[in-house]
């Protein structure tokens, strides 16, 4: 694991307990609708939070992709790119 | 497994729905009598929750013009306007729509929804971008994905989250184009067109507005919010919806942009289905001309949603931020919003559920929508069984709390 994709995760991790508001068990095996329990417009909302602390927007095409949390640290990395 | 497994959740709740013998998804109205009174079984209901914002369904001139149309032309044109060929009336409708905005350019599609498929999926092409208002309707959604253009979403409202993606967006390829709304649909807000505009313009970006709620409803002769904010020069497109003031069916598209006709031929949302039955189409056109020959209904309009609008304020109920004719109440719940919704239309009042995830932040509301042709007494009335079936519901104070304050 690179260190930006650490930092994006401890980032996604802090974004989802605090959107939560409670206490969960989070890894990158995580489904974020079938663990979490969110609709497709609660994701993309927790998806803006990330956006926002990170600086970049996500395309819904590649929200629509994601169903782990390991697969977002992913999507958010490489949209990231060389920085 | 079997091919609805997937749907399991959602059928669990829709049967529960429908063995409490009250599922607002599957409401039959046996009988309407008016813009704002129908019948189900042997109940007589007041009709809050039909987006009749003019009451024009019923208007006789209205009703004379379709039914001549169909003496005329038929019942339908079995055809797209591509492949069969346009009716004159599709033709002077389209004119009447740009006459009425003011611009050059005019196009029919055959529902709202298929508006703004057609609008969003021709306009940004591959290497483009759609930036969409987070609250925005399904349709745009879905327009939008029926292109190749990468989406992104900007909070709602919020003119310096879109400034903010247009800069990330700055360094791309391609056209931008900002999508947002007149009023929602869903809290009856408006947008803030006019800082809107001015980050639109900073960004070199197109803008389209649906004025699917707000036609009718805003601005001085009627045409929106485009109009009511001043802004309508810098408005690039204005998608609309005939379903709502309109009393029909269908939606349209109006601009100034030179080469819009070009859509005719690549939009194909447009291209692909029937056009609308010339009954329709000739309903719809006058129905316009009530719209911009009649400012009273709109003035009447205006007189009762500030009526329920204050009448709910006033019991104590959480409304959205403006009243408009989309007036939704915020319940606690979406079990709170069956039940209230149910007690409603057992008492004789219709109005509407929504849930997430088509209402923005997980929010459950009971929403009405108000027409023209409400009298007084029929908003006192939808407002006494709020507070009736409010305070049963100890979701509002009770009566003798409320007067003391």
């Amino acid at each position: 694991m690179d260190s930006i994709a650490g930092d994006i995760r401890s980032t996604i991790f802090d974004t989802l307990r605090t959107s939560l508001g409670k206490p969960v068990e989070l890894s990158d095996q995580t489904n974020i609708i079938n663990d979490l329990g969110l609709d497709s417009v609660a994701v993309m909302d927790f998806v803006m939070e990330i956006e926002d602390r990170l600086d970049i927007s996500v395309p819904l095409d590649r929200i629509a992709e994601v169903e782990t949390i390991g697969d977002l640290v992913a999507t958010v990395r490489d949209l990231k790119g060389g920085i | 497994m079997g091919l609805f497994d997937k749907f399991a959740p959602t059928a669990a709740l829709y049967n529960q729905l429908e063995n409490a013998g009250a599922n607002p998804f599957n409401v039959a109205f046996e009988q309407v009598l008016s813009p704002t009174e129908a019948r189900i079984g042997d109940r007589a209901i007041l009709l809050l929750g039909t987006n009749n914002y003019l009451g024009l369904t019923y208007d006789p001139a209205v009703m004379a013009k379709a039914i001549e149309a169909i003496e005329l032309f038929g019942t339908g044109t079995t055809g797209s306007r591509i492949a069969n060929g346009s009716y004159d009336g599709h033709i002077r409708l389209e004119r009447a729509l740009a006459g009425f905005y003011g611009r050059k350019h005019a196009m029919v599609f055959s529902t709202g929804y298929q508006a703004n498929a057609g609008v969003l999926s021709t306009l940004a092409g591959k290497n483009d971008h759609l930036i969409l208002d987070a609250d925005s309707h399904a349709s745009i959604y879905d327009g939008s994905h029926l292109g190749h253009a990468q989406v992104t979403r900007f909070r709602h409202n919020d003119p310096d989250d879109l400034a903010k993606r247009l800069r990330r967006l700055a360094g791309m390829p391609g056209d931008k184009v900002v999508v947002v709304e007149g009023i929602y649909s869903m809290l009856g807000d408006t947008a803030p067109l006019r800082e809107f505009v001015q980050v639109k313009k900073e960004w070199g970006a197109y803008l389209v507005v649906d004025e699917a709620h707000s036609l009718g409803v805003l601005g001085e002769t009627g045409r929106g919010l485009a109009e009511a904010q001043g802004v309508e020069a810098d408005v690039d497109f204005i998608v609309g919806t005939f379903s709502k003031s309109l009393g029909g069916v269908g939606g349209f598209c109006v601009s100034d942009l030179d080469g819009f006709d070009i859509l005719r031929v690549t939009s194909r949302p447009y291209m692909f289905t029937a056009s609308l039955p010339p009954s329709v189409v000739a309903a719809t056109t006058e129905a316009l001309h009530q719209l911009r020959t009649r400012p009273a209904l709109r003035r009447q309009l205006r007189d009762n949603t500030g009526r329920l609008y204050a009448g709910l304020a006033d019991l104590g109920f959480s409304l959205g931020p403006e009243p408009n004719p989309v007036v939704s109440a915020i319940m606690p719940s979406p079990e709170a919003a069956f039940t209230f919704w149910t007690r409603l239309l057992e008492a004789g009042l219709y109005t509407n559920v929504s849930l997430p995830p088509a209402t923005p932040k997980g929010m459950a509301l009971l929403r009405s929508s108000v027409s023209a042709a409400h009298t007084l007494e029929q908003i006192d009335h939808a407002v006494d069984l709020f507070a009736q079936i409010g305070r049963e519901m100890g979701l509002i104070a009770p009566a003798q709390v409320r007067a003391a304050q």
